[in-house]
């Protein structure tokens, strides 16, 4: 009777060690019972060790608790968990923190963002960070929120940027060392997209880079010199970057430029739309960037999890980047200098045909949007989307949740920009219904070389 | 209830602190002081502060008004406000509440005595006491700073008056907010837990352990006692600090209004 009482104790009683130090997310893969940052892990694999869980006893798991919402927004964090406490994010901007045992609050902070804040796609947040006993959080209303892990008494609240001007934030926060790294959306409503990095223990900014460089930066000139297109040419950040802490490299995908649906007046490459960027995670400075989709006019944002990978490529041991992307081609990349080495579509796609040996894509002749509409693969959604990818070092696998044979009616429309209204520019309309299902790629298999589509789980179509 | 005045705390209060003059038309009973102090707190903190003396030539906490003073005249300058000022009439304040606000804005000039008789404080120098001699760190937090066991004081200036501040100092007991008491719980193996109650519910309660700081869960089927502990932890600082310390801890506290919303 009192073994059963100690163990009931010891079962129920959950509780929070204060020091999550830079040196232990560094070592997060250690502790599969804790997910310290967004993907789990600085190299975004979103991969558990825990086995516990097997395919043969899934079908037995059953209800334990329920947390009841007070929000009728969408759930689109991922939790973070410190020794048997889990901290989520109560969509828009409510933190909560939970006993993960039996999901009962230990307190909940509320946060009213302003009645600026406008949002594309959603009052949604994709989750915290944490440091030491503090928490971080991104706001709707594009502002940087610290609050203490064990009292919900916020710390420090900073502007990011204004939300007037159509900014806005959803996206988790990367802390590295005695940083916190943050990027802004906004672009569908012109805004000029950067990534910055905050002091953890003031909120004061550390570095920021604008995704659209400015005059007399590198890049500039993949904007035309005829108008101010980049100043408000979107390139937003919707999803947590990465992290190499060998090369002190941090890597952030960017947006779509805009107006999204059309790129009349934004002529060239639109640089760093729809690109990866690997920055230095101390100063902020562009160490290279790779594009996905030059002059892209699909909303084919690079909104996904750069994922590392240290492996064989071709008979050497490489730093790789895996990479599937909205645009429907699956790509790896050498992480240290941002050298193309592979791009092959996961799903149909009718607007590149390949690349050539830098990697630039081949375009299709007459795929771009138009007055009456042209059919592109895949639709807006995209082959995939913000939902995340992981890469599994027992099976060399790399798993990506994908649209399948889907395709949007891209209809190119005149817009122009006004601060804080929609910057689209068209309509994307859809075509036929589509089902989800989950892309394995064994993108290194080394006899055969790359194998796409090792499995497809498809779901049927609704 | 506001024209009848039964018997005035406030009334023995001046007498305790010797009579200082107000010119307060009515006698308030408690219940109206304590129900302006609520609505005072949710409506002219902001701008007046605790002590009511934020705004420059209306140190309200002291019974300086400018443009009223009879209790009617000011509950009409609460719902109306005065042209050309940042005091915009507040009509959502219903009479019978701004009635109550006048009852505490007479009580806090009749009680702010207790502090006024105490030597000008220095901020700087109470945040030493703060830090070394008071050893108030071991419970409170200021910022990222000290222990989460007592309540964190961060704000304190922005949510206490001076005479509160004095008086939590002096008697610690006198007033203990709802809010900061501490629950003690013993499981049924014996073990015994203090700390500061963060939620609850029909089966289980969550409470932050005020000696490890960690949070924890437990179901009350599994707990022998789980009680609020009447008593303060905290000890008088009466006969520990001088009364220029006390002062300059009081000033220090005060000027702690706190950053983030």
């Amino acid at each position: 009777m009192i073994r059963r009482t100690i163990l009931l104790t010891l079962i129920t009683a959950a509780s929070l060690q204060a020091q999550v130090s830079y040196e232990r997310i560094l070592r997060a893969g250690q502790e599969p019972q804790n997910w310290l940052t967004y993907s789990g892990n600085y190299n975004g694999q979103r991969y558990s060790s825990l086995v516990q869980i097997t395919p043969e006893n899934v079908k037995n798991l059953e209800l334990q608790w329920i947390f009841q919402a007070r929000s009728l927004e969408k759930f689109e964090a991922t939790p973070i968990m410190t020794d048997g406490i889990m901290y989520t994010v109560e969509a828009p901007n409510n933190i909560v923190a939970l006993d993960a045992a039996t999901g009962r609050v230990f307190w909940t902070y509320n946060y009213t963002p302003a009645q600026a804040a406008r949002p594309c796609c959603g009052r949604v947040n994709r989750g915290l960070a944490i440091l030491g006993d503090t928490l971080f959080m991104a706001t709707i209303d594009a502002r940087l929120i610290a609050v203490d892990a064990k009292s919900g008494r916020p710390l420090w609240n900073v502007a990011v940027a204004k939300p007037e001007s159509g900014y806005a934030m959803t996206v988790a926060p990367l802390v590295v060392k005695d940083k916190v790294i943050v990027g802004t959306a906004g672009g569908e409503y012109g805004i000029r997209g950067f990534i910055a990095a905050y002091d953890a223990k003031t909120g004061k900014e550390a570095w920021r880079f604008y995704t659209i460089p400015g005059p007399g930066e590198p890049g500039h000139e993949t904007w035309p010199a005829s108008n101010n297109a980049w100043e408000h040419g979107g390139a937003s950040v919707w999803v947590t970057g990465s992290y190499d802490p060998d090369l002190n490299l941090t890597y952030w995908g960017i947006g779509n430029p805009g107006p999204d649906w059309n790129g009349d007046d934004r002529g060239g490459d639109n640089l760093y739309s729809c690109s990866v960027v690997a920055l230095d995670a101390d100063t902020g400075k562009l160490k290279w960037h790779y594009q996905f989709s030059p002059h892209d006019e699909f909303d084919y944002d690079s909104t996904q999890v750069p994922v590392l990978v240290d492996t064989q490529w071709q008979g050497s041991q490489r730093k790789l980047m895996l990479w599937a992307n909205r645009n429907g081609f699956f790509y790896v990349l050498d992480r240290a200098t941002g050298q193309f080495l592979l791009g092959k579509p996961f799903v149909e796609v009718n607007w590149a045909s390949g690349f050539d040996e830098k990697g630039r894509p081949q375009r299709i002749p007459g795929m771009t949007p138009s007055a009456q509409g042209t059919l592109i693969l895949p639709g807006n959604q995209g082959g995939t989307n913000w939902y995340n990818p992981s890469y599994s070092p027992k099976t060399g696998l790399f798993y990506i949740p994908t649209w399948a044979n889907y395709s949007s009616l891209y209809v190119k429309q005149p817009v122009e920009y006004q601060e804080g209204r929609n910057f689209g520019g068209g309509t994307p309309r859809p075509t036929t219904p589509t089902g989800i299902r989950t892309t394995v790629n064994n993108y290194a298999k080394e006899d055969e070389g790359y194998v796409p589509f090792a499995q497809s789980i498809r779901t049927p179509a609704k | 209830m506001w024209a009848i005045a039964i018997r005035s705390c406030l009334f023995i209060s001046m007498l305790a602190a010797g009579a200082v003059p107000v010119i307060a038309q009515h006698e308030y009973t408690s219940s109206e002081i304590e129900a302006g102090r609520q609505q005072y707190a949710a409506n002219c903190t902001r701008c007046h502060g605790p002590d009511g003396d934020n705004v420059a030539n209306a140190d309200i906490g002291h019974g300086k008004f400018r443009r009223a003073s009879t209790d009617e005249e000011l509950v009409q300058l609460i719902r109306n406000g005065v042209p050309n000022t940042a005091m915009a009439g507040m009509n959502n304040i219903s009479e019978p509440n701004a009635k109550t606000i006048v009852a505490y804005l007479r009580s806090m000039a009749a009680t702010a005595a207790a502090v006024a008789a105490l030597p000008t404080g220095d901020a700087a120098r109470g945040k030493a006491v703060f830090e070394s001699k008071g050893g108030c760190t071991n419970c409170h937090r200021i910022g990222d700073v000290g222990s989460r066991a007592g309540p964190d004081l961060s704000q304190i200036g922005a949510q206490r008056r001076s005479v509160e501040l004095h008086r939590s100092l002096i008697e610690p007991d006198a007033e203990i907010v709802p809010a900061n008491r501490l629950i003690k719980i013993v499981t049924r193996d014996g073990a015994t837990i203090t700390g500061r109650l963060l939620n609850q519910d029909s089966f289980t309660v969550q409470l932050l352990d005020a000696k490890d700081e960690k949070l924890k869960s437990f179901s009350k089927s599994n707990l022998r006692e789980f009680a609020f502990v009447d008593k303060s932890t905290m000890p008088s600082y009466k006969d520990k600090l001088s009364t220029q310390e006390l002062s300059d801890l009081i000033s220090y506290l005060s000027s702690l209004k706190g950053q983030a919303q």
